[in-house]
């Protein structure tokens, strides 16, 4: 067999690596390895000049494959790719050896140790370097239009961004309208703008934007292919209500006989069967609740059908299946509020005065149970005295660990806003800490202090309701002043923590992505990707990824939306070409490869020799798993071939 | 020293001078970045331990231990993300099920179960990097050199 013509080029990193390691004495012992033409000492390999000497030896030596000892190839072995494919040779035919992370940098009070192993390391990088094969890099067509699926102020921002740069975008949304948790929102903090009053514009611009088609009562069921050739089939649910004749008059809502909790303002108030979700939902059209509708149930009624003057109701509409084909998709599925009757925790749902924060924020809208009345529920009393616990679902060893971020600020302002109401309501907010890290949020908090709101630093370990009065009875130790405070106020509400969306396991599971411990969505880098995840062409903006606020959202969004675009305004997709190869001489079709792998890249195809595993080239992200499974070594991984691994194992262990 | 180990290494000079030669599999997304962060930390760790990375802990073939041991390895050190951490979504799950088996199997043609460990450490655990090293070195040093597998003596470089 011919001799492979390797080049070994020794790192010193400055004194980083040439500090401990004898880099002479590696770069000498490199010679005497088989098949190694030329070995040579960089001050910094990396460097333009060592860089040069790579490229220089390439072309004198004929060099066919180049080792480089110096730092990890975390950092850069794609810089070395380059070299070689600029010299004319392939960019996967380099091996580095890290000898400064994991032999100067940890062993430098052991020098002599550290220079063996590092020619260890440089005989184990030689051995493999013989075995690496070339490998060509695939390209596929990319469909130029995205998906975002949910609909809140980070879907929306995410969509408009896109449709704005010119992008067809397909807005997906499983409820009624768009919006999400921010039209729930009565006020913003920290500025106090009126939520609906900044979120309906663009509400009406997504549904004006000739490149977005928003897609309500609709969800996704099945999504196939991979970045920049996604298919995707989305299930739409009927209105029961032609959406192209109703035009929101009110009238069959007027008329519908049947009340329902309304979901909108959590249950505190009634809507109708038939209804609009809140007045300035989008698409600005009526649907009916087929659970509750008369007709559906019993069947009888069908009043709305007849005041409707549109003759926009339609009882036969069914479910339809649409499949479109898109590029990227976009998930900004938000998140639920932590429900606090999970836990029995402060008598929420059993005492009618414990609401949480969403619950009060509909209570201080106009729109809400007392029209912005600061009145109690259980018997319209006026509202003297009140209070806040913060961390209710968060910061707890039970059920989330994190800190939900804006529960903080949310109780601030809500206690600026009753403050605002009516200063002679005396405000209580028992907490841990308070959080106020952000633009104008520390402003803000002492705003909330100097206009007379108590801030009580202790958790209260229970309420107790009075049973006459439905007053809540409150005491926790003041940590401040390590004296228990005993305090009766009218009404309690919980500071509930943010937590995963229910869908977001459905949805992990269709698109294979991986979520942090928390539950959350997990991004592809924590500080550099913080908008991708770790499936390519997919991207993530909002609370799908963790609690945030409403401008770190929209800050998050663009960040999504300008990285799908990135991908868009490509042609072509590189593959990067790491994927299994099945032999299929010896593949005997077991199938175990298919229901080990977590991409759904294998899968067995009906050959005429019996049923063979396959690979789906784009899907096959190159981890390995089918390849170490395999009963038959019927599959090799490119790059990280079986006899390339094991002639690293020989030669670190001294077989030459 | 257990008496087996004495009983394993009569040569009272190779007791002293001997060090154990441990092969480390490293995923590429946590385990081998961990590494690298220890190395960025200048976490110091016994030089004993030689990385091979590789892109998922799944990816570990069981003969890959095997050659290893044959090869003169004290010790195999397989390490990857932590359970729901995994970039391969679930790849390290099916290494933990796949180890569990094979140490059963190693056990019982008489390996040691030291010999052979399997950890988690994550990208941000440069510290616990060094740790598991420290701690797969200690017991496999209390152990004593490799015989069972044993192909070739290895090349004393």
């Amino acid at each position: 067999m011919k001799k492979i013509r390797i080049g070994v080029y020794v790192c010193h990193c400055g004194l980083n690596i040439a500090g401990v390691v004898d880099v002479a004495a590696v770069r000498d012992y490199a010679k005497t390895l088989p098949g190694v033409v030329v070995a040579r000492d960089n001050r910094y390999a990396c460097s333009e000049v060592g860089q040069r000497a790579i490229a220089q030896d390439i072309k004198r030596h004929k060099l066919e494959r180049v080792v480089v000892a110096s730092c990890t190839p975390r950092l850069h072995e794609s810089t070395f790719q380059r070299v070689l494919g600029e010299n004319g040779l392939n960019p996967y035919l380099i091996e580095m050896a890290n000898i400064r992370d994991q032999c100067s940098w940890v062993h430098y009070d052991q020098p002599e140790k550290a220079t063996q192993k590092a020619k260890d390391l440089v005989r184990a990088a030689v051995a493999r370097a013989r075995l690496l094969r070339p490998l060509e890099v695939n390209t596929s067509p990319v469909n130029k239009s995205a998906m975002v699926i949910g609909a809140g102020i980070a879907g929306i921002s995410a969509a408009l961004y896109l449709g704005k740069a010119g992008i067809k975008t397909y807005l997906v949304e499983k409820g009624p309208s768009i919006g999400g948790h921010m039209a729930m929102l009565d006020k913003t903090f920290p500025t106090l703008d009126c939520s609906l009053c900044i979120l309906s514009p663009l509400m009406v611009d997504v549904a004006q934007n000739e490149n977005i088609k928003l897609l309500t009562c609709t969800e996704m069921t099945d999504v196939t292919g991979f970045a920049g050739n996604f298919k995707v089939k989305l299930r739409k649910k009927p209105r029961y209500v032609d959406e192209d004749k109703c035009v929101a008059c009110g009238l069959c809502a007027e008329k519908c006989p049947t009340k329902v909790p309304d979901e909108f303002n959590r249950g505190l108030t009634m809507r109708k069967a038939i209804y609009i979700p809140f007045a300035q939902a989008i698409p600005s059209k009526y649907l009916i609740d087929p659970e509750r509708c008369l007709y559906f149930t019993k069947e009888r009624c069908k009043v709305c059908q007849r005041v409707c003057e549109a003759g926009a109701l339609n009882f036969d509409q069914k479910e339809e299946e649409v499949e479109i084909d898109i590029g990227v998709i976009i998930i900004t599925t938000g998140f639920d509020v932590y429900d606090p009757s999970e836990n029995r925790e402060y008598g929420y749902g059993r005492y009618p005065n414990v609401l949480t924060q969403l619950d009060f924020e509909r209570m201080l809208s106009a729109d809400g149970p007392t029209h912005g009345k600061l009145k109690r529920l259980s018997d319209g009393k006026p509202i003297k005295r009140l209070a806040f616990i913060q961390c209710v679902g968060s910061r707890n060893l039970g059920n989330a660990k994190y800190c939900s971020r804006v529960c903080c600020m949310i109780t601030t302002k809500q206690a600026v806003m009753v403050k605002e109401k009516n200063s002679e309501v005396e405000v209580y907010v028992y907490y841990i800490d308070m959080r106020t890290a952000g633009k104008e949020f520390e402003e803000f908090y002492q705003r909330a202090r100097s206009s007379g709101v108590v801030f009580v630093r202790g958790r209260p370990g229970e309420i107790v309701e009075h049973l006459q009065t439905h007053n809540l009875r409150i005491i926790a130790e003041d940590a401040d002043s390590g004296c228990l405070f005993e305090n009766e106020v009218d009404m309690v509400i919980l500071a509930v923590g943010l937590k995963p969306a229910k869908d977001v396991q459905d949805l992990t599971k269709k698109l294979r992505l991986s979520r942090s411990a928390d539950g959350f969505l997990l991004e592809a880098h924590p500080k550099l990707r913080p908008a991708e995840t770790t499936m390519d062409g997919v991207y993530l903006a909002g609370c799908a990824q963790f609690p945030k606020d409403i401008p770190d959202t929209v800050a998050q969004a663009g960040n999504a939306a300008a990285v799908a675009a990135g991908l868009l305004s490509r042609d072509v997709i590189e593959i990067v070409p790491l994927n299994a190869v099945v032999n299929a001489d010896n593949c005997i079709g077991c199938g175990l490869c298919e229901s080990l792998c977590p991409y759904g890249a294998i899968r067995l195809e009906k050959t005429a020799q019996g049923p063979k595993a396959g690979v789906t080239e784009t899907l096959c992200k190159g981890c390995g798993v089918c390849a170490a499974s395999c009963p038959e070594r019927a599959i090799a991984i490119q790059h990280y071939a079986d006899e390339q691994i094991i002639a690293q194992i020989q030669a670190l262990l001294g077989v030459r | 020293m257990s008496k087996n180990s004495e009983l394993q290494t009569p040569n009272s000079k190779l007791q002293t001078d001997w060090e154990p030669k441990i092969v480390a599999f490293l995923c590429n997304w946590c385990s081998y970045a961990g590494a690298d962060l220890a190395g960025i930390s200048r976490i110091q760790y016994p030089p004993n331990v030689r990385i091979i990375r590789i892109p998922c802990s799944g990816r570990v073939h069981p003969l890959f231990i095997m050659r290893s041991l044959q090869n003169g390895a004290d010790g195999v050190l397989v390490s990857g993300c932590h359970p729901g951490d995994c970039h391969y979504i679930s790849g390290n799950y099916i290494a933990r099920r796949r180890f569990a088996i094979l140490k059963n199997l190693l056990e019982y043609v008489g390996i040691e179960p030291e010999r052979v460990q399997f950890s988690w450490v994550s990208a941000s655990e440069g510290e616990k990097f060094a740790k598991v090293v420290e701690d797969v070195v200690e017991q496999v040093k209390a152990l004593g050199p490799a015989k069972r597998l044993v192909k070739r003596k290895a090349d004393p470089h």
